[in-house]
């Protein structure tokens, strides 16, 4: 699927979009700045397909929906982390980027591998090391609004039902 | 089993007779809240959903604090998305600039919102109502716009962590203190998609400034919630700032946690312990008494934001700083939160202490706490701040370096030119 861009714990929205880029609400002019005061080599290598790697706590801080607005334009396939800030996952659902709980997989992959996601199975393989993790499962309600595109569909289906 | 208050507050919110945690409901929402960087994504969406009317126009409350006034062409534009969304939509709850304050200042000094409400804001410090006995949390923009447009969220039923307080809170101590050091004992992650609940007889000793200070930083340990009870306090504090929109009908209701009610864990914290604290870069849980903090020399210190620019944060800083002056290495940026904050610093006095002290005496913004204007840091500068993150690049250059303190800390600091303990001045 891609390479790896591996992080450690607590990587917050301000790492991720900082405040000063949030003029716009533009994903392709987001995508321009993502992880620049992290890792400012991200933008020049990151390709479509790419996935970031990441500790606990990822997306911690704002509820800048900008934040994985801006990783999901920039070609970033999914999100692998040990675990989630609670805005940053709620959002990811919401706009539609994969994330997975998976610590073994965070522990197992360095920074460069080559990395292969099942979002049916949840099993991601490092076709580096030939090693392979089984991502935590959703819970059913998420893949429900997954299936049904994300919470803006969801609610555009409700609105329809609801006769408004 | 018995339910928390946080899982009260949602059942009635969802015509259930119980939740437990974990449950997945969709609640209704008693206010829907945005600013000035989140509601343009969430107007896309909210157009994106197919609807054309917000659910109730006297529920929904836009507020440009962020970029404003006006900091540039382009938060020039998204304000005026904002305000345009705002006559469109016949929104009654819109504080333009000169009105405005700093959001989680504003809406309980307006009375917008109440205890036993479903608060939903497009900004992680909406938390900051729990102080009132309100569930109330951060979402993004998608979940602002379903707000607007069905008046429901959906919520996964958190559990809880109980903090029971005991005890009163030394000279000068504050709510900053006592929530940077329970972040300091528990983590950034230490109450990650759960909520705090705050109870026991040391509340009795917190006034409202102090429960929302606590309350607003309950995100920065993950905190889905921090809730605090309703008591004499709560009363005393809603009846002195009724709703200025009678069409929002609000309804005060006090709920309370069931004496079987299911907690993770129970954390007991003797307030008279507390310490004036402070958070050394680049997380709120690097935590330490100002005695391991002094010496250090800073740039800049900030009095205001969310988490302190109400009366009480001015009265501190103003008490330290009368008769004094900033030292000469710093430079000193006092934001008041709303208008009404703005206007007691005048009549109190505070202002001109403020000003003859050498600092800065702004209008409310948010400004500085998340590097946006007024105040944005150099590479390699030093800040001391009463906000509530610091994070690498949050007031500004990734070089730079951000710590936390309370405002008499902060205001001590500000004259000594290295971080000082009020105590001692």
């Amino acid at each position: 699927m891609g390479k790896a861009f591996v992080y450690g714990d607590h990587v917050d929205t301000d790492g991720i979009i900082p405040a000063r880029h949030l003029l716009t609400s533009d994903p392709d002019r987001l995508a321009e700045h993502c992880m620049e005061d992290l890792d400012a080599e991200f933008v020049g290598r990151v390709e479509a397909g790419d996935v970031i790697v990441a500790g606990r706590n990822f997306g911690c801080g704002s509820s800048r929906e900008h934040a994985p607005v801006a990783i999901k334009a920039s070609g970033i396939r999914c999100v692998i982390a040990t675990s989630f800030a609670r805005i940053f996952y709620r959002n990811s659902f919401n706009i539609g980027l994969p994330i997975l709980e998976c610590p073994e997989a965070v522990a197992g992959i360095s920074s460069g591998d080559a990395v292969h996601v099942d979002f049916q199975t949840g099993v991601i393989e490092n076709e580096t090391t030939g090693k392979t993790f089984q991502a935590r499962p959703f819970p059913p309600f998420l893949l429900q609004m997954v299936d049904s595109g994300g919470l803006t569909n969801y609610v555009k289906q409700a609105l329809e039902q609801e006769g408004k | 089993m018995g339910m928390t208050m946080t899982q009260k507050i949602l059942a009635a919110h969802a015509g259930r007779a119980s939740v437990e945690a974990g449950d997945y409901i969709e609640a209704d929402l008693d206010v829907v809240l945005g600013n000035d960087i989140t509601t343009p994504s969430a107007i896309r969406e909210y157009r994106g959903m197919g609807a054309s009317r917000v659910y109730d126009p006297h529920k929904v409350v836009l507020i440009p604090d962020h970029f404003a006034p006006n900091k540039d062409i382009q938060a020039a534009a998204q304000c005026a998305e904002v305000r345009s969304f705002v006559k469109e939509q016949e929104i009654s709850n819109y504080y333009e600039v000169g009105r405005m304050g700093i959001e989680h200042v504003l809406l309980p000094e307006q009375g917008l919102v109440t205890a036993g409400d479903v608060i939903i804001g497009a900004d992680s410090h909406t938390c900051t109502y729990g102080a009132l006995g309100a569930f109330s949390t951060g979402v993004g923009s998608t979940d602002m716009a379903a707000g607007m447009a069905r008046g429901k969220a959906w919520f996964r039923v958190p559990p809880a962590i109980r903090f029971e307080l005991t005890g009163k809170p030394g000279p000068m101590v504050g709510g900053k203190d006592i929530i940077l050091s329970i972040i300091g004992k528990i983590g950034v992650e230490g109450a990650q998609y759960k909520s705090m609940e705050f109870t026991g007889p040391g509340i009795a000793n917190l006034s409202m400034d102090d429960r929302f200070t606590i309350a607003n930083m309950a995100i920065e340990a993950g905190a889905k919630n921090g809730i605090f009870p309703v008591d004499d306090v709560t009363k005393a504090y809603v009846e002195a700032h009724p709703c200025v929109n009678p069409d929002m009908k609000k309804e005060f209701r006090a709920f309370e946690a069931d004496p079987d009610a299911c907690y993770e864990q129970t954390i007991e914290i003797d307030l008279s312990e507390i310490d004036l604290t402070v958070a050394f870069p680049h997380l709120p849980e690097n935590t330490h008494p100002v005695g391991e903090a002094k010496g250090i020399a800073v740039d800049q210190v900030v009095i205001g934001s969310c988490t302190n620019g109400r009366i009480e944060d001015m009265e501190a800083a103003a008490k330290i700083l009368k008769g004094r002056r900033v030292a000469p290495s710093v430079r000193l940026i006092v934001i008041p939160g709303t208008q009404q904050v703005y206007l007691e610093c005048i009549k109190q006095g505070w202002a001109q202490i403020f000003v003859e002290a050498g600092g800065v005496f702004s209008t409310p913004t948010c400004g500085p706490c998340l590097g946006g204007h007024t105040g944005v840091l150099g590479d390699g500068e030093v800040a001391l701040s009463t906000t509530n993150r610091n994070f690498v690049g949050r007031m500004g250059h990734p070089g730079s370096k951000i710590y936390l303190a309370g405002p008499a800390v902060a205001a001590a600091t500000a004259v000594v030119g290295t971080i000082a303990d009020p105590r001692e001045l």
